[in-house]
């Protein structure tokens, strides 16, 4: 199992994400894991400044916006 | 001026900080602008390694300034490599002499009002153009 983290305080962005994210494992039937990461501490350390932040297997994918569901399902397929 | 670009958005700020006196005073600029909350001066070494948080968010980031000591722009062209067009600023340009500036406060404060200056006023007139 890989883990997708979505980077974000919890703002109306990050919960969107987040649900993206989720449906996107859902519908390809992978198996991950979606986390939400609110720590600013562990945020910084992805080196994000902005944010709601994807990152797949700890490489940030996007930030500062919110890509596509099929963009997330295209990086998770090529993961 | 509520909608000004220059008063919302997330705004990255990036320095050469090159070894040259004028390389040095770009990075001692782009730390005032940083600190009197006119962007945040994020690292340009990150994006020249490619690392992905930071090269993601300079994508992301509603507006990226890179501030080149000379005409080389090393920043700008950094920036570039990642995807990024920034607006740029250069300080030979605006009136600085690379090998023969000295490093002074009041140097940087100069360029540093020079650069907020053209933001203003270039921001202004984006204003006028999407009026």
């Amino acid at each position: 199992m890989f883990e997708i983290k979505i980077l974000g305080m919890g703002c109306s962005k990050c919960k969107k994400l987040t649900k993206l994210a989720e449906e996107a494992v859902s519908e390809l039937g992978v198996s991950a894991k979606v986390v939400k990461v609110t720590d600013i501490d562990e945020i910084m350390d992805y080196g994000a400044m902005v944010t709601p932040a994807l990152v797949i297997e700890g490489e940030v994918k996007v930030a500062g916006k919110i890509p596509s569901k099929e963009e997330i399902k295209k990086w998770i397929e090529a993961n | 001026m509520n909608n000004c670009c220059c008063t919302e958005g997330v705004k990255l700020i990036y320095a050469c900080s090159g070894c040259s006196d004028v390389g040095e005073i770009s990075d001692r600029v782009a730390r005032v602008l940083s600190k009197e909350g006119f962007g945040k001066m994020k690292c340009l070494a990150a994006v020249g390694a490619h690392l992905s948080g930071p090269v993601k968010s300079a994508i992301g980031a509603d507006e990226n300034i890179a501030i080149d000591g000379c005409s080389d722009a090393c920043a700008r062209k950094n920036l570039e490599h990642a995807g990024v067009i920034p607006k740029s600023y250069i300080l030979t340009e605006m009136g600085l002499e690379k090998g023969k500036t000295v490093l002074t406060d009041e140097i940087v404060n100069e360029m540093s009002k020079k650069i907020r200056d053209k933001m203003l006023f270039e921001c202004g007139r984006e204003d006028d153009e999407n009026k």
